[in-house]
Protein backbone atom coordinates (compact mmCIF):
# COMPACT_ATOMS: atom_id res chain seq x y z
CA UNK A 1 0.00 0.00 0.00
CA UNK A 2 1.47 3.35 -1.02
CA UNK A 3 2.03 6.29 1.24
CA UNK A 4 -0.75 8.27 -0.44
CA UNK A 5 -3.32 5.62 0.15
CA UNK A 6 -2.43 5.57 3.81
CA UNK A 7 -3.92 9.04 4.07
CA UNK A 8 -7.25 7.32 4.01
CA UNK A 9 -7.72 5.02 6.95
CA UNK A 10 -7.83 1.27 6.53
CA UNK A 11 -11.15 -0.46 6.83
CA UNK A 12 -11.96 -3.71 8.51
CA UNK A 13 -14.78 -5.12 6.38
CA UNK A 14 -16.23 -3.52 3.33
CA UNK A 15 -15.30 -2.19 -0.08
CA UNK A 16 -12.51 0.00 -1.36
CA UNK A 17 -13.22 1.57 -4.71
CA UNK A 18 -9.90 2.70 -6.08
CA UNK A 19 -8.74 4.42 -9.27
CA UNK A 20 -11.88 6.48 -9.60
CA UNK A 21 -11.37 9.28 -12.16
CA UNK A 22 -10.37 12.44 -10.29
CA UNK A 23 -13.38 14.43 -9.09
CA UNK A 24 -15.91 11.59 -9.38
CA UNK A 25 -15.88 10.45 -5.75
CA UNK A 26 -19.04 12.31 -4.80
CA UNK A 27 -20.82 10.82 -7.79
CA UNK A 28 -19.71 7.40 -6.65
CA UNK A 29 -21.28 8.10 -3.26
CA UNK A 30 -24.46 9.18 -5.04
CA UNK A 31 -24.54 5.87 -6.91
CA UNK A 32 -24.14 4.02 -3.62
CA UNK A 33 -26.92 6.20 -2.23
CA UNK A 34 -24.65 7.38 0.56
CA UNK A 35 -25.20 10.90 1.82
CA UNK A 36 -24.05 10.46 5.41
CA UNK A 37 -27.52 10.36 6.92
CA UNK A 38 -27.49 6.56 7.03
CA UNK A 39 -24.59 6.57 9.48
CA UNK A 40 -22.24 4.70 7.12
CA UNK A 41 -18.56 4.89 7.89
CA UNK A 42 -16.98 6.26 4.72
CA UNK A 43 -13.52 7.57 3.89
CA UNK A 44 -12.87 9.57 0.77
CA UNK A 45 -9.66 10.62 -0.92
CA UNK A 46 -9.96 13.12 -3.70
CA UNK A 47 -7.39 14.03 -6.32
CA UNK A 48 -4.78 11.77 -4.84
CA UNK A 49 -1.68 11.44 -7.08
CA UNK A 50 -1.82 8.25 -9.14
CA UNK A 51 0.68 6.64 -11.50
CA UNK A 52 -2.06 5.35 -13.75
CA UNK A 53 -4.50 8.25 -13.79
CA UNK A 54 -2.46 11.28 -12.77
CA UNK A 55 -5.06 12.12 -10.16
CA UNK A 56 -7.55 9.71 -8.77
CA UNK A 57 -10.26 9.50 -6.14
CA UNK A 58 -10.69 6.67 -3.71
CA UNK A 59 -13.73 5.69 -1.63
CA UNK A 60 -13.73 3.24 1.25
CA UNK A 61 -17.02 2.04 2.66
CA UNK A 62 -17.06 0.12 5.92
CA UNK A 63 -19.41 -2.83 6.24
CA UNK A 64 -20.81 -2.84 2.77
CA UNK A 65 -20.29 -4.89 -0.40
CA UNK A 66 -21.68 -3.62 -3.68
CA UNK A 67 -24.60 -4.96 -5.67
CA UNK A 68 -24.20 -5.76 -9.35
CA UNK A 69 -26.43 -2.80 -10.27
CA UNK A 70 -24.18 -0.47 -8.35
CA UNK A 71 -21.09 -1.93 -9.96
CA UNK A 72 -22.67 -1.56 -13.42
CA UNK A 73 -23.42 2.10 -12.92
CA UNK A 74 -20.03 2.77 -11.36
CA UNK A 75 -18.42 1.44 -14.50
CA UNK A 76 -20.16 4.17 -16.50
CA UNK A 77 -18.64 7.07 -14.60
CA UNK A 78 -15.41 5.47 -13.39
CA UNK A 79 -14.39 2.97 -16.07
CA UNK A 80 -10.86 2.65 -14.65
CA UNK A 81 -11.95 1.89 -11.12
CA UNK A 82 -10.96 -1.22 -9.18
CA UNK A 83 -13.09 -2.82 -6.52
CA UNK A 84 -11.40 -4.34 -3.48
CA UNK A 85 -13.46 -6.42 -1.12
CA UNK A 86 -11.97 -6.27 2.36
CA UNK A 87 -12.62 -8.78 5.12
CA UNK A 88 -10.85 -8.53 8.45
CA UNK A 89 -8.41 -5.95 7.04
CA UNK A 90 -7.41 -8.21 4.15
CA UNK A 91 -8.24 -7.65 0.51
CA UNK A 92 -9.97 -10.93 -0.35
CA UNK A 93 -11.08 -9.99 -3.86
CA UNK A 94 -9.84 -7.36 -6.26
CA UNK A 95 -11.20 -6.73 -9.72
CA UNK A 96 -11.50 -4.11 -12.44
CA UNK A 97 -14.90 -2.92 -13.47
CA UNK A 98 -16.37 -4.29 -16.65
CA UNK A 99 -18.73 -2.17 -18.62
CA UNK A 100 -22.01 -4.01 -19.11
CA UNK A 101 -23.77 -4.02 -22.50
CA UNK A 102 -26.82 -2.50 -20.88
CA UNK A 103 -28.09 -1.28 -17.52
CA UNK A 104 -31.66 -1.93 -16.47
CA UNK A 105 -33.70 -0.15 -13.84
CA UNK A 106 -30.94 2.03 -12.43
CA UNK A 107 -31.06 5.21 -14.52
CA UNK A 108 -34.02 7.47 -15.27
CA UNK A 109 -34.32 8.73 -18.83
CA UNK A 110 -33.83 12.51 -19.04
CA UNK A 111 -36.36 12.76 -21.89
CA UNK A 112 -39.59 13.64 -20.15
CA UNK A 113 -41.56 12.47 -23.16
CA UNK A 114 -40.06 8.98 -22.96
CA UNK A 115 -42.49 6.12 -22.27
CA UNK A 116 -40.08 4.72 -19.66
CA UNK A 117 -40.69 7.78 -17.46
CA UNK A 118 -44.45 7.11 -17.48
CA UNK A 119 -46.29 5.01 -14.99
CA UNK A 120 -45.88 1.81 -17.02
CA UNK A 121 -44.78 -1.61 -15.72
CA UNK A 122 -41.36 -1.42 -17.40
CA UNK A 123 -37.85 -0.81 -16.12
CA UNK A 124 -35.71 1.82 -17.73
CA UNK A 125 -33.16 0.24 -20.03
CA UNK A 126 -29.99 1.86 -21.34
CA UNK A 127 -27.48 0.50 -23.82
CA UNK A 128 -23.90 1.31 -22.85
CA UNK A 129 -22.02 3.11 -25.62
CA UNK A 130 -18.26 3.66 -25.71
CA UNK A 131 -18.79 7.20 -24.48
CA UNK A 132 -22.19 7.29 -22.81
CA UNK A 133 -25.52 5.56 -22.52
CA UNK A 134 -28.58 5.39 -24.73
CA UNK A 135 -32.20 4.86 -23.72
CA UNK A 136 -33.53 1.71 -25.36
CA UNK A 137 -37.02 3.22 -25.54
CA UNK A 138 -36.65 6.77 -26.84
CA UNK A 139 -33.01 6.41 -28.02
CA UNK A 140 -31.84 9.56 -26.27
CA UNK A 141 -28.05 9.51 -25.88
CA UNK A 142 -26.52 10.85 -22.67
CA UNK A 143 -22.80 11.50 -22.48
CA UNK A 144 -22.46 13.95 -19.59
CA UNK A 145 -24.40 14.01 -16.37
CA UNK A 146 -24.99 10.26 -16.07
CA UNK A 147 -24.85 10.40 -12.23
CA UNK A 148 -27.81 12.80 -12.33
CA UNK A 149 -29.90 10.04 -13.90
CA UNK A 150 -29.40 7.55 -11.12
CA UNK A 151 -32.68 6.41 -9.66
CA UNK A 152 -32.88 7.49 -6.06
CA UNK A 153 -34.93 4.47 -5.12
CA UNK B 1 -40.35 -10.04 -43.73
CA UNK B 2 -38.57 -11.42 -40.70
CA UNK B 3 -40.19 -9.10 -38.18
CA UNK B 4 -43.60 -9.36 -36.65
CA UNK B 5 -43.53 -5.81 -35.36
CA UNK B 6 -42.61 -2.72 -37.30
CA UNK B 7 -41.41 -0.32 -34.63
CA UNK B 8 -38.61 1.58 -36.32
CA UNK B 9 -37.27 1.99 -39.83
CA UNK B 10 -33.91 0.92 -38.45
CA UNK B 11 -35.03 -2.70 -38.33
CA UNK B 12 -35.70 -2.73 -42.08
CA UNK B 13 -33.04 -4.20 -44.32
CA UNK B 14 -32.80 -3.34 -47.97
CA UNK B 15 -34.42 -6.67 -48.79
CA UNK B 16 -37.32 -5.96 -46.39
CA UNK B 17 -37.89 -2.57 -47.98
CA UNK B 18 -37.78 -3.97 -51.50
CA UNK B 19 -40.22 -6.73 -50.58
CA UNK B 20 -42.76 -4.17 -49.36
CA UNK B 21 -42.24 -1.79 -52.28
CA UNK B 22 -42.48 -4.58 -54.84
CA UNK B 23 -45.71 -5.81 -53.28
CA UNK B 24 -47.07 -2.25 -53.29
CA UNK B 25 -46.24 -1.97 -56.98
CA UNK B 26 -48.12 -5.22 -57.65
CA UNK B 27 -51.12 -3.85 -55.77
CA UNK B 28 -50.94 -0.57 -57.68
CA UNK B 29 -50.87 -2.47 -60.95
CA UNK B 30 -53.82 -4.73 -60.15
CA UNK B 31 -55.77 -3.70 -57.05
CA UNK B 32 -58.62 -6.12 -57.85
CA UNK B 33 -56.33 -9.12 -57.35
CA UNK B 34 -55.96 -8.20 -53.68
CA UNK B 35 -59.57 -7.33 -52.97
CA UNK B 36 -60.55 -10.21 -50.70
CA UNK B 37 -57.12 -11.41 -49.82
CA UNK B 38 -57.66 -10.82 -46.09
CA UNK B 39 -61.41 -11.17 -45.77
CA UNK B 40 -62.33 -11.31 -42.10
CA UNK B 41 -59.04 -9.85 -40.84
CA UNK B 42 -59.41 -7.25 -38.13
CA UNK B 43 -56.98 -4.42 -37.64
CA UNK B 44 -56.97 -2.77 -34.20
CA UNK B 45 -56.53 0.98 -34.32
CA UNK B 46 -55.00 2.47 -31.18
CA UNK B 47 -54.67 6.18 -31.74
CA UNK B 48 -53.69 7.85 -28.50
CA UNK B 49 -53.33 11.12 -30.34
CA UNK B 50 -55.47 12.25 -33.25
CA UNK B 51 -54.22 11.70 -36.79
CA UNK B 52 -57.13 11.54 -39.16
CA UNK B 53 -55.15 10.86 -42.32
CA UNK B 54 -52.84 8.17 -41.04
CA UNK B 55 -55.79 6.46 -39.42
CA UNK B 56 -57.94 6.70 -42.55
CA UNK B 57 -55.19 5.37 -44.74
CA UNK B 58 -54.79 2.28 -42.54
CA UNK B 59 -58.55 1.89 -42.53
CA UNK B 60 -58.71 2.16 -46.32
CA UNK B 61 -55.85 -0.30 -46.67
CA UNK B 62 -57.36 -3.08 -44.55
CA UNK B 63 -60.84 -2.58 -46.06
CA UNK B 64 -59.45 -2.81 -49.59
CA UNK B 65 -57.94 -6.14 -48.57
CA UNK B 66 -61.37 -7.35 -47.47
CA UNK B 67 -60.80 -6.85 -43.74
CA UNK B 68 -62.15 -4.38 -41.22
CA UNK B 69 -61.07 -2.32 -38.23
CA UNK B 70 -61.79 -2.29 -34.54
CA UNK B 71 -61.19 1.19 -33.25
CA UNK B 72 -60.37 2.17 -29.69
CA UNK B 73 -61.99 5.54 -30.37
CA UNK B 74 -60.77 8.76 -28.87
CA UNK B 75 -58.70 8.65 -25.72
CA UNK B 76 -61.14 10.96 -23.97
CA UNK B 77 -63.87 8.33 -24.04
CA UNK B 78 -61.72 5.32 -23.15
CA UNK B 79 -60.47 3.72 -19.96
CA UNK B 80 -57.08 5.30 -20.64
CA UNK B 81 -58.58 8.47 -19.35
CA UNK B 82 -59.18 6.64 -16.09
CA UNK B 83 -55.47 6.04 -15.70
CA UNK B 84 -55.06 2.57 -17.20
CA UNK B 85 -51.50 1.93 -18.34
CA UNK B 86 -50.70 1.52 -22.01
CA UNK B 87 -49.30 -1.94 -21.25
CA UNK B 88 -52.67 -3.03 -19.86
CA UNK B 89 -54.69 -1.45 -22.65
CA UNK B 90 -52.75 -3.15 -25.43
CA UNK B 91 -52.78 -6.55 -23.75
CA UNK B 92 -56.57 -6.42 -23.68
CA UNK B 93 -57.05 -5.08 -27.17
CA UNK B 94 -54.64 -7.53 -28.81
CA UNK B 95 -57.30 -10.16 -28.14
CA UNK B 96 -59.71 -8.33 -30.44
CA UNK B 97 -57.56 -8.00 -33.54
CA UNK B 98 -55.18 -9.79 -35.92
CA UNK B 99 -52.79 -6.85 -35.99
CA UNK B 100 -52.48 -3.51 -34.19
CA UNK B 101 -51.63 -0.01 -35.30
CA UNK B 102 -50.36 2.31 -32.57
CA UNK B 103 -50.07 6.07 -32.58
CA UNK B 104 -48.88 7.51 -29.28
CA UNK B 105 -47.52 10.85 -28.10
CA UNK B 106 -44.70 9.27 -26.08
CA UNK B 107 -41.35 8.27 -27.59
CA UNK B 108 -40.67 4.58 -27.21
CA UNK B 109 -44.37 3.69 -26.80
CA UNK B 110 -44.29 1.33 -29.78
CA UNK B 111 -41.12 -0.37 -28.60
CA UNK B 112 -42.70 -0.99 -25.21
CA UNK B 113 -45.98 -2.19 -26.70
CA UNK B 114 -44.08 -4.65 -28.86
CA UNK B 115 -42.80 -6.26 -25.67
CA UNK B 116 -46.36 -6.96 -24.54
CA UNK B 117 -48.27 -8.11 -27.60
CA UNK B 118 -47.94 -11.15 -29.83
CA UNK B 119 -50.00 -9.99 -32.82
CA UNK B 120 -48.09 -7.89 -35.38
CA UNK B 121 -47.73 -4.27 -34.29
CA UNK B 122 -47.27 -1.31 -36.61
CA UNK B 123 -45.87 1.91 -35.20
CA UNK B 124 -47.81 4.79 -36.74
CA UNK B 125 -45.80 7.45 -34.92
CA UNK B 126 -44.49 7.66 -31.35
CA UNK B 127 -43.79 11.22 -30.28
CA UNK B 128 -40.67 12.56 -31.94
CA UNK B 129 -39.49 8.97 -32.40
CA UNK B 130 -40.35 6.92 -35.47
CA UNK B 131 -42.92 6.66 -38.23
CA UNK B 132 -41.80 3.72 -40.33
CA UNK B 133 -44.91 3.23 -42.48
CA UNK B 134 -44.59 6.85 -43.61
CA UNK B 135 -41.00 6.03 -44.52
CA UNK B 136 -42.06 3.08 -46.65
CA UNK B 137 -44.47 5.22 -48.63
CA UNK B 138 -41.79 7.90 -48.95
CA UNK B 139 -39.35 5.31 -50.28
CA UNK B 140 -41.97 3.99 -52.69
CA UNK B 141 -42.50 7.50 -54.02
CA UNK B 142 -38.77 8.15 -54.30
CA UNK B 143 -38.21 4.86 -56.12
CA UNK B 144 -40.99 5.64 -58.61
CA UNK B 145 -39.70 9.13 -59.32
CA UNK B 146 -35.94 9.18 -58.87
CA UNK B 147 -34.77 5.66 -58.04
CA UNK B 148 -33.17 4.66 -54.76
CA UNK B 149 -29.59 4.23 -55.90
CA UNK B 150 -27.13 6.95 -56.71
CA UNK B 151 -29.65 9.28 -55.12
CA UNK B 152 -28.88 12.77 -53.85
CA UNK B 153 -31.59 13.87 -51.47
CA UNK B 154 -32.06 17.07 -49.50
CA UNK B 155 -34.14 16.84 -46.33
CA UNK B 156 -35.18 20.24 -45.07
CA UNK B 157 -37.12 21.81 -42.19
CA UNK B 158 -37.54 20.63 -38.62
CA UNK B 159 -35.03 17.83 -38.45
CA UNK B 160 -34.92 17.76 -34.68
CA UNK B 161 -38.49 16.77 -33.91
CA UNK B 162 -39.47 15.40 -37.31
CA UNK B 163 -39.99 11.68 -36.83
CA UNK B 164 -40.66 11.15 -40.53
CA UNK B 165 -37.21 12.58 -41.19
CA UNK B 166 -35.54 10.32 -38.65
CA UNK B 167 -37.15 7.19 -40.05
CA UNK B 168 -36.40 8.16 -43.66
CA UNK B 169 -32.76 8.94 -42.88
CA UNK B 170 -32.30 5.53 -41.24
CA UNK B 171 -33.94 3.69 -44.11
CA UNK B 172 -31.88 5.48 -46.75
CA UNK B 173 -28.68 4.12 -45.23
CA UNK B 174 -29.60 0.84 -46.96
CA UNK B 175 -29.14 2.50 -50.34
CA UNK B 176 -26.47 4.39 -52.18
CA UNK B 177 -27.92 7.72 -51.10
CA UNK B 178 -26.18 11.00 -50.34
CA UNK B 179 -28.19 12.77 -47.68
CA UNK B 180 -28.08 16.54 -47.24
CA UNK B 181 -29.81 17.92 -44.17
CA UNK B 182 -30.90 21.54 -44.34
CA UNK B 183 -32.23 23.25 -41.23
CA UNK B 184 -31.78 26.14 -38.85
CA UNK B 185 -29.08 25.50 -36.27
CA UNK B 186 -31.67 25.05 -33.50
CA UNK B 187 -33.55 22.31 -35.39
CA UNK B 188 -30.64 20.14 -36.51
CA UNK B 189 -30.82 16.34 -36.41
CA UNK B 190 -30.78 14.99 -32.86
CA UNK B 191 -27.62 13.41 -31.53
CA UNK B 192 -29.13 9.91 -31.54
CA UNK B 193 -29.97 10.05 -35.25
CA UNK B 194 -26.56 11.42 -36.16
CA UNK B 195 -25.02 8.63 -34.11
CA UNK B 196 -26.95 5.98 -36.04
CA UNK B 197 -26.18 7.51 -39.42
CA UNK B 198 -22.52 7.63 -38.51
CA UNK B 199 -22.60 4.01 -37.31
CA UNK B 200 -24.27 2.98 -40.57
CA UNK B 201 -21.52 4.74 -42.53
CA UNK B 202 -24.03 6.98 -44.29
CA UNK B 203 -23.00 9.82 -46.54
CA UNK B 204 -24.40 12.80 -44.67
CA UNK B 205 -23.88 16.56 -44.86
CA UNK B 206 -25.56 19.28 -42.84
CA UNK B 207 -26.34 22.75 -44.14
CA UNK B 208 -28.18 25.84 -43.02
CA UNK B 209 -29.05 27.07 -46.51
CA UNK B 210 -30.85 25.26 -49.30
CA UNK B 211 -29.06 27.12 -52.08
CA UNK B 212 -25.76 25.49 -51.14
CA UNK B 213 -27.00 22.13 -52.42
CA UNK B 214 -30.22 22.69 -54.35
CA UNK B 215 -28.73 22.23 -57.83
CA UNK B 216 -27.28 18.80 -56.90
CA UNK B 217 -30.52 17.30 -55.62
CA UNK B 218 -32.67 14.60 -57.20
CA UNK B 219 -35.19 14.81 -54.35
CA UNK B 220 -36.06 17.62 -51.96
CA UNK B 221 -38.04 16.42 -48.93
CA UNK B 222 -39.57 19.35 -47.08
CA UNK B 223 -41.04 19.23 -43.59
CA UNK B 224 -42.92 21.79 -41.57
CA UNK B 225 -41.27 23.95 -38.95
CA UNK B 226 -43.77 24.09 -36.12
CA UNK B 227 -44.66 27.33 -34.46
CA UNK B 228 -44.86 25.73 -31.03
CA UNK B 229 -41.13 24.98 -31.14
CA UNK B 230 -40.45 28.70 -30.72
CA UNK B 231 -41.26 30.75 -27.65
CA UNK B 232 -41.45 33.89 -29.75
CA UNK B 233 -43.73 34.34 -32.76
CA UNK B 234 -41.32 36.72 -34.52
CA UNK B 235 -38.45 34.31 -34.20
CA UNK B 236 -40.62 31.59 -35.70
CA UNK B 237 -41.52 33.73 -38.71
CA UNK B 238 -37.94 34.83 -39.29
CA UNK B 239 -36.67 31.25 -39.29
CA UNK B 240 -39.55 29.51 -41.06
CA UNK B 241 -39.39 32.10 -43.86
CA UNK B 242 -35.89 30.97 -44.78
CA UNK B 243 -37.01 27.40 -45.29
CA UNK B 244 -39.85 27.99 -47.71
CA UNK B 245 -39.71 27.05 -51.35
CA UNK B 246 -41.69 28.46 -54.25
CA UNK B 247 -41.51 28.07 -58.02
CA UNK B 248 -38.82 30.76 -58.22
CA UNK B 249 -36.61 28.99 -55.69
CA UNK B 250 -36.82 25.84 -57.77
CA UNK B 251 -35.67 27.57 -60.96
CA UNK B 252 -32.12 26.77 -59.80
CA UNK B 253 -32.92 23.07 -59.39
CA UNK B 254 -32.54 20.16 -61.81
CA UNK B 255 -35.49 19.86 -64.20
CA UNK B 256 -36.38 16.47 -62.81
CA UNK B 257 -36.12 17.40 -59.12
CA UNK B 258 -38.82 15.60 -57.12
CA UNK B 259 -40.30 17.71 -54.30
CA UNK B 260 -41.90 15.75 -51.46
CA UNK B 261 -43.63 16.59 -48.18
CA UNK B 262 -45.31 14.28 -45.63
CA UNK B 263 -48.27 16.75 -45.44
CA UNK B 264 -50.08 18.62 -44.10
CA UNK B 265 -48.12 21.65 -45.24
CA UNK B 266 -48.69 25.19 -44.09
CA UNK B 267 -46.66 27.57 -46.23
CA UNK B 268 -43.28 25.89 -46.51
CA UNK B 269 -44.13 24.90 -50.08
CA UNK B 270 -45.90 27.69 -51.94
CA UNK B 271 -49.00 26.84 -53.96
CA UNK B 272 -47.24 27.80 -57.21
CA UNK B 273 -45.04 24.71 -56.85
CA UNK B 274 -48.15 22.53 -57.20
CA UNK B 275 -48.36 23.37 -60.90
CA UNK B 276 -44.75 22.42 -61.63
CA UNK B 277 -43.51 18.96 -62.57
CA UNK B 278 -41.56 18.95 -59.32
CA UNK B 279 -44.62 18.58 -57.09
CA UNK B 280 -44.94 14.98 -55.93
CA UNK B 281 -46.50 15.36 -52.46
CA UNK B 282 -50.07 14.49 -53.41
CA UNK B 283 -48.89 11.41 -55.28
CA UNK B 284 -46.84 10.61 -52.17
CA UNK B 285 -49.94 10.86 -49.97
CA UNK B 286 -51.91 8.59 -52.32
CA UNK B 287 -49.16 6.00 -52.12
CA UNK B 288 -50.00 5.55 -48.44
CA UNK B 289 -52.81 3.13 -49.17
CA UNK B 290 -51.05 0.66 -51.52
CA UNK B 291 -47.94 0.69 -49.35
CA UNK B 292 -49.92 0.03 -46.18
CA UNK B 293 -51.89 -2.66 -48.03
CA UNK B 294 -48.60 -4.28 -48.99
CA UNK B 295 -47.32 -4.15 -45.45
CA UNK B 296 -50.51 -5.57 -43.98
CA UNK B 297 -50.61 -8.25 -46.65
CA UNK B 298 -47.08 -9.33 -45.72
CA UNK B 299 -47.66 -9.16 -41.97
CA UNK B 300 -50.99 -10.94 -41.98
CA UNK B 301 -49.63 -13.62 -44.30
CA UNK B 302 -51.94 -16.57 -44.70
CA UNK B 303 -53.25 -16.28 -41.16
CA UNK B 304 -56.48 -14.54 -42.06
ZN1 LIG C 1 -35.92 7.37 -22.93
Amino acid sequence: MSEHELRVSKIRDGTVIDHISGGQALNVLAILDIDGTGGEEVSIGMNVPSDRLGRKDIVKVEGRELSQDEVDVLSLIAPEATINIVRDYDVVDKHRLERPAEVTGVLTCPNRNCISTDDEPIDSKFAVLPDGVRCEYCETIVRDGIPDLIDSA
Amino acid sequence: MRHDHLVTAKQLSRADIETVLDRAAEIDADPGAFRDRHAGALLGLLFFEPSTRTKMSFEAAIKRLGGDVVDMGSVESSSVKKGESLADTVRVIEGYADALVLRHPRQGAAKMTGEYVDVPLLNAGDGAGHHPTQTLLDLYTIRENAGLDDLTIGIMGDLKYGRTVHSLAHALTNFDAHQHFISPESLKLPRSVRYDLHEAGASVREHTELETVLSDLDVLYVTRIQRERFPDENEYHAIAGEYQVDADTLAAAKDDLTVMHPLPRVDEIAADVDDTDHATYFEQAHNGVPVRMALLDLLLGDSA
